[in-house]
C-alpha cells in the first residue's frame, strides 16, 4: 500500500507478522548476542530459556533486547551488527537453541532517571502471531523496584515473571513463558 | 548474514497434529473474524491489528499469551532506539541479485518505499532487514524441507539503512508461494518477511509483504490472523509502472507505518501534538 496522508495526520499503523520458522538465514548475526565483549570488565552472562504453554522449550523464538549502560546513559554508538569489541551499542540478539535456551553477554544495565534499572525485551517465535514487548529487571536494588510503578501494579506471582534472579558469578538466569501458569507478564503501550 | 547452525526441527514440531481440511481452516477463519468483529462493536477489544489469539494457525495455540498485556508508560530506554548506520550495512546488501558469481533465476523485481511513523514523518536512518524464498519457493534455511530446487545464486537475506526521508530499496527476485504443514494442502501466499526498527524500542515491527491480487489470500491463516480487511490491505505491496525498469526488473511499492502506542487509538484525535 501507497501511503499518501500529508504529515501531521494521524496513519494507521502497518500489523506485525509472525517471524515464522525461517528467519534464522536473515536475523540473527554473528556476535549478535554480545553486547558486551566476553569476560571484558563488568560483562556478565544474562542467560534462560523461552517456553511454549505446554512446558516445552522454544527452539525457534528470537530475543532482542535494548539497555542503558552501566551508567544509565542510553547508548547512541552504532555497529551492533558489526561488533568493534568496545563500542557499547545496547542492542543484542539471539535465536534460542534447540533446548530453547538464549545467552547474552551485556553488562548490568544502570538506572535511568532513578529508576529500576532493566532491560527491554522483545520475543519472536513461529506460532506467536507479532512481537510481544517484556522487561528483565535487575533483582538487586529492591528499594528501586518496589517503586517501580510497573512492577507495584503486579500480583508476587506476576512481578516474579519480569525480576531475573542474579547467578553466583554475577550473571542473571530469566525465563519467558509465552503462556502457562507462570506466563511472562507482556507489555502494551 | 551468516548462516547460523541449527539442528533440523522434528517433523512432529512443525507438522500440526490434527491436518484439517482447508475448508475448515476457512471456517474457523470466519468464525475468528466474526467473533473479532462482535468485540470491536460492543468496544471489548483493546489489542492491536493482528490477533495473539488465532486458533487456525495452529503451532500459536501454544504460543500466545492467555491475559492481556499490561498497559504501561513507556520509559525513557523504551522511548529510544539502537542506532544503525553504514558502519552496520553495506549498500550491497540492498540488492539480493548481486550476493553470488551468477544471477539467480526468477522475476527480477524491486521494492521502494517509505517508513512512517504514526504521524506520517519519516523514520531516518533506520535498519531494514528482508528475507525471503526464493523463485520456486524454497528457503536456504535447514528447517524448509520443501522439495522445491534450492538456487546456488540466492540467498535470500537484505539489508539497508533508511534515507532522510525514509526511502529504502531493495532489489531481488519474487519469492514462490510454498507449502506447509498447518492443514491439508496448505499454501503461503508469496511474501517477503520484513524487520524494521523506529525511533522507539515500542516502534520496532516485523512483518510480511504480500503481492497484490494473490489467490491464496483467503486461505491464509498467517495473512488473516489480521482480521480487518483494511489492516490486511496495508501489507500488500502495490505494482508500480514507474518503478518498472524496462526490459529489467519490474517495480512494487510498499510503504510501512510504525506506530507503538496503541493506546492512542481511543482517546480523542490532538491529544498527542
Ligand atoms: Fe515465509
Amino acid at each position: 500500500m501507497i501511503v499518501s496522508t500529508p504529515e501531521g495526520q494521524r496513519i494507521p499503523a502497518t500489523g506485525g507478522q509472525t517471524v515464522g520458522p525461517f528467519f534464522g538465514f536473515g536475523l540473527p548475526y554473528e556476535h549478535g548476542n554480545e553486547i558486551a565483549h566476553p569476560w571484558s570488565p563488568g560483562a556478565i552472562v544474562l542467560s534462560g530459556a523461552v517456553y511454549q504453554g505446554d512446558g516445552n522449550p522454544i527452539p525457534d523464538a528470537m530475543l532482542e533486547i535494548w539497555q542503558a549502560d552501566s551508567d544509565g546513559s542510553i547508548p547512541q554508538a552504532r555497529g551492533s551488527l558489526h561488533r568493534d569489541g568496545h563500542a557499547f551499542t545496547g542492542f543484542g540478539r539471539t535465536g534460542t537453541t534447540d533446548e530453547g535456551g538464549y545467552l547474552f553477554w551485556t553488562r548490568n544495565p544502570g538506572s535511568v532517571d532513578g529508576a529500576a534499572p532493566f532491560f527491554a525485551v522483545i520475543v519472536f517465535a513461529r506460532g506467536l502471531p507479532d512481537k510481544l514487548h517484556t522487561r528483565i529487571y535487575l533483582p538487586d536494588d529492591e528499594a528501586a523496584l518496589a517503586a517501580d510503578p510497573l512492577l507495584s501494579s503486579l500480583t508476587p506471582e506476576e512481578r516474579a515473571t519480569l525480576v531475573a534472579v542474579r547467578t553466583e558469578d554475577g550473571g542473571l538466569r530469566h525465563d519467558i513463558h509465552l503462556q502457562g501458569e507462570k506466563e511472562t507478564v507482556f507489555l502494551a503501550y | 548474514m551468516t548462516d547460523t547452525t541449527v539442528a533440523p526441527a522434528p517433523e512432529s514440531l512443525l507438522a500440526a497434529p490434527d491436518q484439517a481440511t482447508q475448508q475448515e481452516i476457512v471456517r474457523e477463519i470466519e468464525e475468528v473474524h466474526a467473533a473479532h468483529a462482535r468485540a470491536v462493536a460492543d468496544g471489548t477489544y483493546r489489542g492491536g491489528q493482528t490477533l495473539y489469539d488465532f486458533p487456525p494457525y495452529r503451532s500459536s495455540i501454544l504460543r500466545h499469551p492467555t491475559k492481556n498485556p499490561k498497559l504501561v508508560d513507556p520509559e525513557t530506554i523504551e522511548l529510544t532506539s539502537p542506532a544503525f548506520g553504514q558502519r552496520d550495512v553495506a549498500a550491497i546488501e540492498a540488492d539480493l541479485t548481486l550476493q553470488h558469481a551468477g544471477e539467480p533465476l526468477g522475476e527480477r523485481m524491486v521494492v521502494r518505499g517509505r517508513v512512517l511513523d504514526g504521524w506520517g514523518r519519516p523514520v531516518r536512518q533506520q535498519l531494514v532487514e528482508i528475507w525471503q524464498a526464493n523463485s520456486a519457493g524454497r528457503y536456504i534455511h535447514k528447517r524448509d524441507q520443501h522439495p522445491a530446487p534450492l538456487d546456488p545464486n540466492f540467498t535470500g537475506a537484505g539489508r539497508a539503512i533508511t534515507d532522510d526521508d525514509g526511502w529504502y530499496e531493495f532489489t531481488t527476485i519474487k519469492p514462490g508461494p510454498y507449502p506447509w504443514r498447518n492443514h491439508r494442502n496448505a499454501w503461503r501466499p508469496a511474501h517477503i518477511h520484513f524487520s524494521l526498527f523506529g525511533s522507539a524500542f515500542t516502534q520496532r515491527i516485523v512483518t510480511q509483504m504480500y503481492f497484490p491480487g494473490d489467490p491464496l489470500f483467503p486461505l491464509d491463516p498467517i495473512y488473516q490472523s489480521i482480521p480487518d480487511q483494511q489492516d490486511r490491505d496495508r501489507l500488500v505491496a502495490t505494482y508500480d509502472h514507474d518503478l518498472t525498469e524496462p526490459e529489467f526488473k519490474l517495480g512494487y511499492r510498499w510503504d510501512i507505518v510504525l506506530t507503538g502506542q496503541h493506546r492512542t487509538w481511543f482517546e480523542p484525535e490532538g491529544d498527542h501534538r
